[in-house]
């Protein structure tokens, strides 16, 4: 390493379910350089320091979405965040807020890949079209309509962000119910009346009460809070008139 | 058998983990005092009924000290609620476009709080011309 080179404390809140009772602080001490991210310190911490920690990662540039954790209390990519930007005073990681830890830094993240499925996250066709018909069509305008909602890594820092998902593990949360909206906002598809029993649901749209923390800590500017409190009014128009329309979605 | 134990940490306390949930909680407190100065305006409505002599207390009482007090509270309160509820606003409005680019945030936002200026100044100026 350089030899501009200089030591960082990283606390990492360890968590060993065959020892720990409950997770324990552990703080080491790393020599890092200005273009280290604070995920290439831990992957020091594991080479050289204590090889037991565990934490996820892959892609290291902000597109794979598995590197998310706390970092000093705020939800991130800890592979676009630099150790530089917390010296000298030190950083804190922790797991993922709102969602239960299963070892140190990885998350158990069963609750949002059975709540992704079940959103049917494809484009469901509004009528069958042959291959000889050719390719669906869409303006740039119809493409703006849902392209931002369609960015998502499924990084989950949103939940980490959203507290009603922390305090009732049974709301869809945000990033799951911006892509429901991905899809049902897409003008080639017309599977909306079956997402719509999910959204509509009181785990739904109205699980979320606004906070605006999602769309702040999302890395790729998905802005969920939008996605989500954009179709209340819908809903609201559907409960008010699900009596009279017959086949009216959502309960 | 699995060794599996996965922690589930509490969520006591939670509003005072980031000042982001603070500001929240800030602005869902503004609610309550836009209830309480309802009623106190629903209170001089029932006054109104009751008479000229009846609505004069009422109006007297208004200036008394402590409701003086009161007013600025719930107006430096009301500032922030209008603040807080505009800036989320274009989080419940569908993409907007004008003349084919998107309508931004930012605009949102400072339209509605230039609307309920107006709309304060025009209430402020109707009040001043009937006294
Ligand atoms: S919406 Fe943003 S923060 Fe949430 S999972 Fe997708 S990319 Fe991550
Ligand atoms: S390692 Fe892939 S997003 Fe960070």
């Amino acid at each position: 390493m350089a030899e501009n080179e200089k030591i960082i404390e990283i606390e990492v809140l360890r968590y060993r379910p065959e020892q720990d009772k409950e997770p324990v602080l552990q703080t080491y001490k790393v020599p890092f350089t200005d273009d280290m991210s604070v995920l290439q310190g831990l992957q020091y911490i594991k080479d050289y320091l204590d090889g037991t920690v565990s934490f996820r990662w892959s892609c290291r540039m902000a597109i794979c979405g598995s590197c998310g954790m706390m970092i000093d209390g705020k939800p991130k990519l800890s592979c676009k965040t630099f150790l530089r930007d917390y010296y000298p005073g030190g950083l804190r990681v922790e797991a993922l807020a709102h969602l239960p830890i299963e070892r140190d830094l990885v998350v158990d993240a069963t609750d949002f890949v059975t709540k992704l499925e079940s959103i049917k996250p494809y484009i469901i066709p509004k009528e069958p079209r042959a291959l000889e018909q050719g390719e669906y069509l869409q303006t740039p305008q119809q493409r703006d309509m849902y392209e931002q909602f369609s960015s998502c890594i499924n990084c989950m820092l949103c939940y980490a962000a959203c507290p009603q998902y922390g305090l009732n593990p049974k709301f869809t949360g945000p990033g799951i119910l911006a892509l429901m909206h991905r899809y049902n906002a897409d003008s080639r598809d017309g599977g909306q009346a079956e997402r719509n029993e999910l959204g509509y649901a009181d785990e739904g749209y109205w699980g979320c009460t606004a906070v605006g923390y999602c769309s702040e800590v999302c890395p790729k500017g998905v802005d969920p809070a939008n996605a989500i409190n954009q179709n209340k009014m819908n809903s609201a128009i559907n409960y008010f008139t699900r009596f009279v329309t017959p086949g009216g979605a959502g309960k | 058998m699995s060794n599996r134990r996965p922690y589930v940490r509490s969520m006591d306390g939670w509003w005072k983990r980031d000042p982001y949930f603070i500001r929240y909680m800030a602005r869902e407190v503004t609610a309550v005092f836009v209830a309480l100065y309802a009623i106190v305006l629903l209170f001089g409505l029932v006054r109104l009924g009751q008479g000229e002599a009846a609505f004069n207390g009422w109006l007297q009482y208004l200036k008394t000290p402590w409701m003086l007090v009161f007013h600025l509270i719930v107006l430096a309160v009301f500032c922030y609620h209008t603040w807080s509820w505009f800036n989320i606003m274009p989080k419940t409005m569908p993409i907007i476009f004008m003349g084919g680019k998107r309508l931004q945030p930012g605009t949102i936002t400072g339209t509605g709080l230039a609307a309920s200026v107006v709309a304060c100044l025009a209430v402020l100026f109707i009040v001043r011309g009937m006294s």
